[in-house]
């Protein structure tokens, strides 16, 4: 609960700022809540309780205590990246309110223990993203976003609500540890399940449901996408591994082909949507269902070191995501550029950035020595255990397919012709704080082979 | 020895090449990896000869740690003779591309950076003993190839490059799956360790199921027809030195992985799917040897000649006798010295004239007299004549070839013998209008000939292919034990 705690006094002590002062100077602003950040992801590493609280509602352990520790280093690099933009922007404490609430909801989702608790985080983290969404105030495609992100996410959230309450008209209960007990392959549960595991599928945006991530993605602000790319994405798919290992684990036989053709569509149509997009950041709107493809596919293992791989990989689409959002950040606040023809001839006016990108995309491609590797070859690697060996070779032969749109951005950046690329793109510190941490984490993360054991001495 | 030490120095070359600021200190820096390399490699080849007279373990120098436990992968590195003859190939090849590409002016830090680099790779791929960090190595690979094409390529530079690449990752895709299927049927020792699956049994239905994937998985990257494609586009876009390391090293990973991962730890499915293998061999061979009689460029003559040539690895891999497994891994390294010396003096005549094109070059030994010798005596040791690598290397396939029963093995090794002829119609045809006869450029006359870097660079392969030549039994006493390994596993299906 300490996790949770510290980060309501963060959500506090900015609400008191900003009601204390008229004009707050926001790069100091966004320094302190930096640091705030950084401690606040240090204590995660401290607090070690686990047990339950609140009638049962609340749950938390170790791997709980990472996961959100994880959720939290990736809000923070985004903070770090975002610097730029929010500086000019006016309403930069109400942002910083907005994202650190809905972090706090997506801590309590992980932490739930009664699916009632489950839905009340999600609406918590999904609600003030919203209003995130529509944060370029001036632009016209941002309100759009934002719109678009609402109604999605309520026709979501209504069609949980749907199968939370079929549930408990089967059941008689709500609680994670009741559910385990009475889980059955009856019609009606069955129906119930399948409600929720559509919940699931929009907010992770899996292929059929995923309609709403490009237009959302790109008319946000490259922070919010990011945010929602990587961070809500993330909470999900931990809540979702921890749900259907811990909760779903006796109707194993139903949710395996339902995720394996989830995981299909996803690359493929993810892929496929992916290779034809100029604005990057719909096209790493794409490239991300493609990649909870791959997530899914390592979460069809059902075992722990399907669950790890899963976190791991999480971790690693983190560092890698972020790194790409990052430098389209800085690109596309300073410059106003987001096209990858824009990008052509990158090479030669910013070699560095072109390094991080080339490296954040490669690690997204998966390919050696980058951690992106080590991630999906695990996942698939733990799809595997199910002899499932046709899926898995769709797996691998989407990789190649990834493989080419990632090419495709090398290519524009190092190879092709312009003759006025982009000019140099100066990086302030916090930026390149960010940047060290991504290169560092995606360097490391892979190679060291002390992450995935830790992950994997937590996982139940 | 320590064999890491082969990976961790030029990681650490590659790494202050970074550091380093000016084309002269760039390339002194890469110089001293690739001396370096080749020492190391020479004092591993007496270390080995010296430790395998004392003791008769299939793999020296041994070291293995755990990676990641839970999943059994463990960093386990050693070698066999095979390994250490194609650590040596590379490490010449690496040298003299590097030594080639002295004057290389465009963004030239990243190029060495990039072909030091490379050579991590293919150091690793070959010390390695467990698949995993085999199949690391292996991608590790790609993307610097990609990088080195499509930045200091000619001609359609950018399609050639991706072409390569999406090919190489779908050879190494497959081979992926292959390994898992491996991996979770190894009952009872989950692993991917090579030393411990192959003391695993596998049911013949498991191998006939991944024995494919494995094998065209490799093959792809070692020009298997029909996944061959990218072969002529990707060598004959590629600067010089990535040429000379594609065809020479590159290609050569492919054939290691066939042998070593696929035949020898799936030996009944090897021998269930050999003929299909020796038909698509003996395709590529004569498809390859028609298909560079048509080329009018230089680099496209030696590329598809390279897929001819390959494609014997291929045969003598799949007619599974002792002495045809023995001329594969020859016919690796001979092709590998040979095609890269090859790839070297068309980048020197290409430097020179401005152009690969056959009919616009003639006369060229009036010229460049040492340039000139160099192309003949490659051309030469390709068609196979005797006294060089490739006759050597080419006799021992055919002889193990012939010595597999059978009236279908005995057609496919003549097909096979009979290629030869073709190989000399279009290498003498490109020697007699390229280097000799009259001059068709006047421009020509003012050509220099080899700087001493060239000059080097080609001694240093010619020397490899005239020591093989001469002295064969050398090669095969080194690599012959550890054929005998993979023929015992082999043998003891029949």
């Amino acid at each position: 609960m300490q996790q949770e705690l510290l980060l309501t006094v963060i959500i506090f002590i900015l609400l008191f700022l900003k009601l204390g002062a008229d004009n707050i100077d926001s790069k100091k602003l966004m320094t302190l809540v930096n640091v705030l950040l950084a401690i606040n992801l240090a204590a995660g590493f401290f607090f070690n309780q686990s047990g339950s609280l609140f009638g049962d509602m609340f749950y938390t352990d170790h791997l709980l205590r990472l996961e959100k520790s994880i959720l939290n280093l990736g809000v923070l690099i985004i903070s770090l990246q975002s610097v730029n933009w929010l500086s000019k922007h006016q309403h930069a404490v109400e942002f910083y309110l907005l994202m650190l609430s809905t972090l706090l909801g997506m801590y309590f989702m992980i932490s739930s223990h009664n699916i009632l608790m489950f839905y009340v985080g999600l609406e918590l983290a999904s609600i003030p993203l919203a209003a995130m969404a529509n944060f370029d105030l001036d632009k016209k495609r941002s309100s759009e976003a934002a719109m678009k992100y609402i109604m999605s996410s309520a026709f979501a959230s209504g069609l949980l609500l749907f199968g939370i309450s079929i549930m408990y008209g089967v059941t008689g209960t709500l609680s994670y540890e009741g559910l385990r007990e009475v889980a059955s392959d009856s019609p009606l549960f069955l129906f119930s399940f399948i409600l929720l595991i559509a919940g699931f599928g929009f907010k992770i945006s899996a292929v059929p449901f995923h309609l709403w991530t490009a237009d959302v993605y790109e008319g946000s602000p490259i922070a919010v996408t990011s945010y929602m790319s990587v961070i809500s994405k993330g909470s999900m798919i931990f809540v979702m591994a921890s749900v259907l290992f811990h909760v779903f684990d006796k109707i194993f036989f139903t949710w395996y082909n339902l995720l394996a053709v989830l995981a299909v569509l996803s690359m493929i149509i993810g892929n496929l949507f992916a290779l034809r997009q100029q604005n990057l950041k719909r096209f790493l709107a794409f490239s991300s269902i493609s990649q909870v493809g791959f997530i899914l596919i390592g979460m069809t293992s059902a075992n722990p070191q399907g669950a790890t791989s899963v976190i791991y990989f999480v971790l690693i689409y983190i560092f890698s995501n972020l790194a790409a959002f990052g430098v389209l950040s800085l690109v596309s606040t300073e410059k106003g550029k987001e096209t990858i023809d824009e990008f052509k001839g990158f090479y030669k006016t910013n070699p560095a950035l072109t390094w991080i990108l080339a490296i954040a995309l490669f690690s997204l491609a998966g390919i050696p020595p980058t951690a992106g590797f080590f991630g999906k070859f695990f996942l698939i690697l733990a799809g595997a255990s199910k002899n499932n060996y046709v899926l898995i070779t769709i797996a691998a032969l989407n990789m190649v397919i990834s493989m080419y749109y990632y090419l495709r951005i090398i290519k524009a950046m190092f190879m092709d012709a312009n003759d006025n690329p982009i000019e140099k793109v100066e990086i302030s510190l916090s930026p390149k704080i960010a940047f060290v941490t991504c290169v560092a984490g995606i360097v490391i993360t892979g190679l060291v082979s002390g992450v995935y054991d830790y992950i994997f001495s937590l996982v139940r | 020895m320590n064999l890491s030490i082969l990976l961790i120095l030029p990681l650490a070359f590659s790494l202050i090449l970074l550091f380093v600021k000016g084309q002269k200190q760039v390339r002194s820096v890469a110089l001293t990896a690739a001396v370096a390399q080749l020492g190391l490699s020479i004092v591993l080849l007496f270390k080995f000869l010296a430790e395998r007279a004392k003791c008769n373990s299939a793999f020296l120098f041994e070291s293995n740690y755990t990676w990641f436990k839970q999943l059994h992968i463990n960093y386990h590195v050693g070698v066999d003779g095979i390994s250490v003859s194609m650590i040596l190939l590379t490490a010449f090849v690496v040298l003299a591309g590097i030594l080639v590409s002295w004057n290389q002016e465009k963004l030239y830090k990243e190029f060495f950076f990039l072909l030091v680099f490379l050579s991590m790779g293919a150091y690793g791929f070959f010390i390695s003993l467990d698949v995993f960090t085999m199949f690391f190595f292996l991608e590790v690979a790609v993307i610097p190839k990609f990088l080195l094409i499509g930045i200091w390529g000619s001609g359609k530079k950018e399609y050639s490059a991706m072409k390569l690449a999406l090919m190489l990752m779908a050879g190494s895709a497959l081979v992926f799956v292959g390994l898992t299927g491996l991996y979770y049927n190894a009952k009872g020792a989950v692993s991917f360790d090579l030393v411990q699956l192959s003391l695993h049994p596998f049911a013949p239905a498991v191998q006939k199921m991944f024995f494919p994937f494995a094998f065209i998985g490799f093959g792809i990257f070692t020009a298997l027809f029909p996944f061959h494609t990218w072969v002529p586009d990707g060598h004959s876009s590629a600067p010089t030195a990535a040429s000379m390391f594609l065809a020479g090293i590159s290609m050569k990973l492919g054939g290691y992985g066939c042998l070593r991962v696929a035949a020898y730890l799936m030996p009944d499915a090897a021998h269930y799917y050999s003929t299909i293998i020796i038909v698509l061999a003996s395709i590529a061979i004569l498809y390859g040897a028609f298909a560079t009689m048509m080329q009018t460029d230089l680099k496209y003559i030696n590329a598809y000649s390279s897929v001819s040539h390959t494609a014997f690895v291929i045969l003598g891999i799949a007619m599974m006798t002792k002495t045809s497994i023995n001329g594969a891994v020859m016919q690796m390294i001979s092709h590998g010295l040979m095609t890269a010396l090859f790839f070297a003096v068309i980048g020197m005549i290409y430097e020179r004239t401005h152009t690969r094109q056959v009919a616009q070059l003639g006369g060229l030994l009036k010229v460049m007299p040492f340039i000139s010798s160099v192309f003949v005596i490659v051309g030469l040791c390709s068609l196979g004549l005797p006294g060089m690598s490739g006759f050597v290397a080419e006799m021992t396939v055919f002889m193990g070839s012939w010595e597999r029963a059978g009236t279908f093995y005995h057609v496919a090794t003549i097909i096979a013998a009979a290629s030869i002829v073709v190989t000399a119609v279009y290498i003498l045809r490109a020697v007699g209008s390229a280097i000799m006869g009259p001059m068709n450029n006047n421009d020509h006359l003012q050509l220099t000939d080899a700087a001493w870097n060239e000059k080097t660079a080609a001694v240093l392969l010619l020397v490899g292919i005239l020591v093989m030549g001469l002295a064969p039994f050398w090669l095969n006493d080194l690599i012959n034990p550890g054929t005998e390994v993979i023929m015992q596993k082999i043998g003891m299906i029949k």
